[in-house]
C-alpha cells in the first residue's frame, strides 16, 4: 500500500520536474532575450516593455498573435506526430512551403463551388504533404539513411522546386514579381472577427489538435507509434510493424503540415507570394519540444511562441532590435527544455525528501 | 549544351572542384572525428557560420589575418563547446542540440552583424581581410596540373593537409586510439581507465576547429565577405560525405570531392542558361543519392555478415 503510494508520488515529482524544467528553460531564454535587447537598443526600457507586453497593447496585435498561432498549430502538431515515432525529420519546413503552392494551384482554378473549394485545396495540399514527408521515411526504412540529413536536403529541394514553379510555371505577370495569380473568392477562408485577420482556419486547427491527440494517445496505432519512438527494437519484438508505423506517422505528419500550408494561404493571403521558406516548420520543432511531443500541449506552446514572435515583431518595428533575436531565444529554449540532466539535482532531492518522509511515517500510511 | 560538356572536361572545372571541395573536406574531417568517437553532431552549419563571421569581425577589427583567424576559430569553438556541454553533461538529445545550435548560428550571426555594421544582409561594409592565394613553386609550371592544383587559397591546401593530419591523429597517435576505442567500445575503454567524456570533448573541439576553417573559407576566401546563411547546407553535405566514406579520412575526402564537384557543376550550369533553381538542386540530389548508395552497400554488408555468422554456427 505504502509502496504504491510512493510510486505515485515519484510520478508526481517527475511530472512537476518536467514542468519546472520547461518553465526554467523558458525563463532563461527570456532573460537572455532581455539582456540582448537591453544591450543593443538605444531605448532599452521601451524595447523591453514592447517585447514583454507589446502584443497585448492593441486588438490588432492580439489578433496577430492568433493569426501567427494558426499555422504553428499545424506544424507543431505535425512535428509531434513525426517525432513520436522516433524520426527526427525536418522536412516539415519545406513541406509547408511546397504544399502552399499545391494549394495555390487548386485555389486559382475557377468554377468550383464555394463550400467545396477550400476543402479541395486543403485535401490537395495535405496529399502533397504526405508524399513529401514520406520520402525521408521511405529512405530510412529502405536504406537506413539518417533522417535528419535526408529531410534537410529535401527542404532545400522543396525550396528550389517551389521557386522554379513560381518563376516558370505559375507566375502571374500582373503581379510584378514571382507570385501566383490571385486565389478565387470561392477558395478563401472567411475572417472571424472585425479588425483582425483571424480566419475560420482556427476551427480546423483545433480539430487537428484534438484528432491528433486522440490518434496518438487513445488508439492502438498511436500506441504503436509511441512505442516505436521510445524503443524501435522492443516495439519490433512486441509484434509492431515498425516500418509501417514509421511510414504512416511520417505521412500523417506531412498531411497535417499540408493542411496547415493550405489553411495559411487561404486564410491570410490573396495569392502565393512566399519568396523563401517561411520558418513555420522550424517553429513547429520548437513547439513539439516544448509540448513533449504531445498534441495536447501544443496550443499552450503555440500561444507562447506566437506571443514572443509578435513581441519580437513589435520591438523590431518600434525600436532598433533585429527580428533574429527570436532565433536565439528558440535555440536556448530547445536546448534547456530537452536537457535530461538539467535541474536533475532538484529532482533527486525532492525524491529523497519524499522517501524519507514516507519512511518516517510508515504506521500512518498503513493505518490509512 | 556542347559548351557545357566542353567546360566539364576543361581545366577550369577541375580547378573549381578542388576549390569547392575545401569547406566540405574541412567539415567532413570534423565529422569523421565525431563519428569515430560515436558522437552524432549536426551543428557544423552553426559552427561554420559563427566562425565565418568571427573571422570577418576579428580581421576587420585587428586588421591582422592571424588575429582574425583566431577569432574565427574561437567563435566556431563556442558552438562546439556548447554542443559538448549540452549533449555530454546535460544529456540533451544530440539531434535537438544540433538543430538548436544551427538556429543559433543563423540568427546569432545576423544579430551580431546588425549590431556591429547596421546591416543584415552581408558584411561588405566591413573592411575584413582574406586568406591569400598561394602559387606552388614547381607545380605551377607544369602545364595542366599546375592550372588545376596551383593558385588556390591557402585554406584549400590546409583542407587537404587536414585529411592527412586527421588520418595520422586517428591511426598513429595514442589520442587517436583512445578516440576510436571510445567510439567502438565505450565499456572496454572505460574499464582501462579512459575518461570517455573527456575524449569525446577533445574529439568535438578538434572537429570544431576544423569546421571553423571550413566556415572561414567561405567568408575569407571563396567570397571576401560574410552573407547571411551563406553555408547553404554544406555542413550537412559534409555529414553525408562522412557517411558515404564510412568514416575513413581518405575515402571521406573523395566523397567530399564528389559533393564539391556537384557544387561546381551547379555553378557551371547557372552560367549556361539552365534555370538557377535546377542548378541549385544538384548538390542536394547528389547527397540524397549518396545516402541511398551507402545504405544499399551497408545492407549488403550486413547480409553478408549475417550469412557468415549463420554459416559459422
Amino acid at each position: 500500500m505504502s509502496m504504491r503510494h510512493k510510486e505515485k508520488n515519484v510520478e508526481g515529482i517527475e511530472r512537476n520536474f518536467t514542468m519546472i524544467r520547461t518553465l526554467v528553460g523558458v525563463g532563461i531564454a527570456l532573460l537572455l532575450a532581455l539582456v540582448l535587447i537591453a544591450a543593443v537598443s538605444d531605448q532599452p526600457w521601451q524595447a523591453l516593455l514592447g517585447f514583454l507586453i507589446g502584443p497585448f497593447t492593441s486588438i490588432n496585435r492580439m489578433g496577430s498573435v492568433v493569426e501567427k498561432a494558426i499555422p504553428l498549430v499545424f506544424t507543431g502538431t505535425a512535428v509531434c506526430v513525426i517525432f513520436s515515432c522516433g524520426q527526427i525529420s525536418l522536412a516539415v519546413e519545406g513541406t509547408f512551403y511546397l504544399t502552399g503552392i499545391a494549394c495555390a494551384a487548386v485555389a486559382t482554378k475557377t468554377g468550383i463551388a464555394a463550400g467545396f473549394h477550400p476543402a479541395l485545396c486543403i485535401l490537395a495540399a495535405g496529399a502533397a504533404g504526405a508524399v513529401i514527408c514520406a520520402i525521408p521515411a521511405v529512405m530510412y526504412i529502405k536504406f537506413d539513411t539518417m533522417t535528419v540529413v535526408s529531410s534537410l536536403m529535401i527542404n532545400f529541394l522543396c525550396l528550389h522546386i517551389g521557386t522554379y514553379l513560381m518563376h516558370y510555371v505559375m507566375k502571374d505577370p500582373a503581379a510584378g514579381f514571382d507570385a501566383s495569380a490571385k486565389y478565387e473568392k470561392t477558395a478563401r477562408l472567411s475572417s472571424l472577427f472585425p479588425k483582425t485577420n483571424i480566419h475560420t482556419g482556427l476551427f480546423i486547427a483545433v480539430a487537428v489538435v484534438v484528432i491528433s491527440y486522440l490518434a496518438l494517445y487513445k488508439s492502438a496505432w498511436g500506441y504503436g507509434v509511441r512505442m516505436t519512438g521510445e524503443n524501435a527494437k522492443f516495439a519490433r519484438f512486441s509484434g509492431i510493424h515498425v516500418a509501417k508505423v514509421v511510414l504512416t506517422a511520417s505521412m500523417a505528419g506531412g498531411f497535417i503540415t499540408g493542411m496547415g500550408g493550405a489553411v495559411e494561404q487561404l486564410g491570410m493571403y490573396k495569392r502565393f507570394s512566399y519568396l523563401g521558406l517561411p520558418g513555420h516548420g522550424w517553429n513547429g520543432i520548437m513547439i513539439a519540444v516544448l509540448a513533449q511531443n504531445n498534441p495536447k500541449n501544443v496550443p499552450l506552446a503555440v500561444l507562447f511562441v506566437a506571443y514572443i514572435s509578435v513581441g519580437a515583431d513589435v520591438v523590431n518595428r518600434t525600436c532598433d532590435v533585429p527580428i533574429e533575436i527570436i532565433n536565439i531565444v528558440q535555440a536556448v529554449i530547445i536546448m534547456f527544455v530537452a536537457a535530461d540532466r538539467f535541474l536533475i539535482e532538484w529532482k533527486r532531492r525532492k525524491i529523497v525528501e519524499m522517501s524519507q518522509r514516507a519512511a518516517a511515517l510508515p504506521q500512518n500510511m498503513e493505518s490509512r | 549544351m556542347n559548351e557545357l560538356v566542353n567546360y566539364i572536361f576543361s581545366v577550369g572545372f577541375a580547378n573549381s572542384i578542388v576549390r569547392m571541395s575545401t569547406p566540405l573536406i574541412f567539415v567532413s574531417m570534423a565529422a569523421v572525428l565525431g563519428a569515430k568517437a560515436n558522437i552524432l553532431c549536426i551543428a557544423y552549419e552553426g559552427m561554420m557560420l559563427f566562425a565565418a563571421l568571427g573571422g570577418v569581425i576579428g580581421s576587420a577589427v585587428f586588421q591582422n589575418l592571424f588575429a582574425g583567424m583566431l577569432c574565427g576559430v574561437l567563435a566556431g569553438s563556442i558552438i562546439a563547446g556548447l554542443f559538448a556541454y549540452f549533449v555530454l553533461v546535460l544529456k540533451t538529445k544530440d539531434m535537438l542540440v544540433g538543430l538548436a545550435l544551427n538556429t543559433l548560428g543563423s540568427g546569432g550571426t545576423i544579430f551580431a552583424l546588425y549590431m556591429l555594421s547596421g546591416q543584415k544582409g552581408s558584411s561588405i561594409s566591413m573592411n575584413s581581410l582574406q586568406f591569400p592565394s598561394v602559387a606552388i613553386p614547381v607545380i605551377k609550371d607544369i602545364p595542366v596540373l599546375g592550372d588545376i592544383l596551383s593558385g588556390h587559397n591557402l585554406l584549400t591546401y590546409l583542407a587537404y593537409l587536414s585529411v592527412v593530419l586527421v588520418y595520422v591523429l586517428l591511426y598513429k597517435t595514442p589520442l587517436g586510439l583512445r578516440i576510436r576505442s571510445v567510439g567502438e567500445n565505450p565499456d572496454a575503454a572505460e574499464s582501462v581507465g579512459t575518461d570517455i567524456v573527456k575524449v569525446k570533448v577533445i574529439a568535438l573541439m578538434i572537429g570544431g576547429i576544423l569546421a571553423s576553417f571550413g566556415g572561414m573559407f567561405m567568408s575569407m576566401g571563396y567570397t571576401p565577405y560574410f552573407t547571411r546563411d551563406m553555408m547553404n547546407g554544406r555542413g550537412f553535405n559534409a555529414i553525408a560525405a562522412q557517411n558515404l566514406g564510412v568514416g575513413h579520412p581518405l575515402l571521406t575526402m573523395v566523397c567530399a570531392m564528389v559533393f564539391g564537384m556537384a557544387d561546381a557543376f551547379g555553378i557551371a550550369l547557372q552560367t549556361y542558361r539552365i534555370p538557377s533553381q535546377v542548378a541549385s538542386m544538384v548538390p542536394y540530389i547528389t547527397t540524397l543519392l549518396g545516402l541511398v548508395i551507402i545504405g544499399q552497400a551497408q545492407k549488403k554488408k550486413e547480409k553478408k555478415r549475417a550469412l557468415m555468422l549463420g554459416a559459422r554456427e
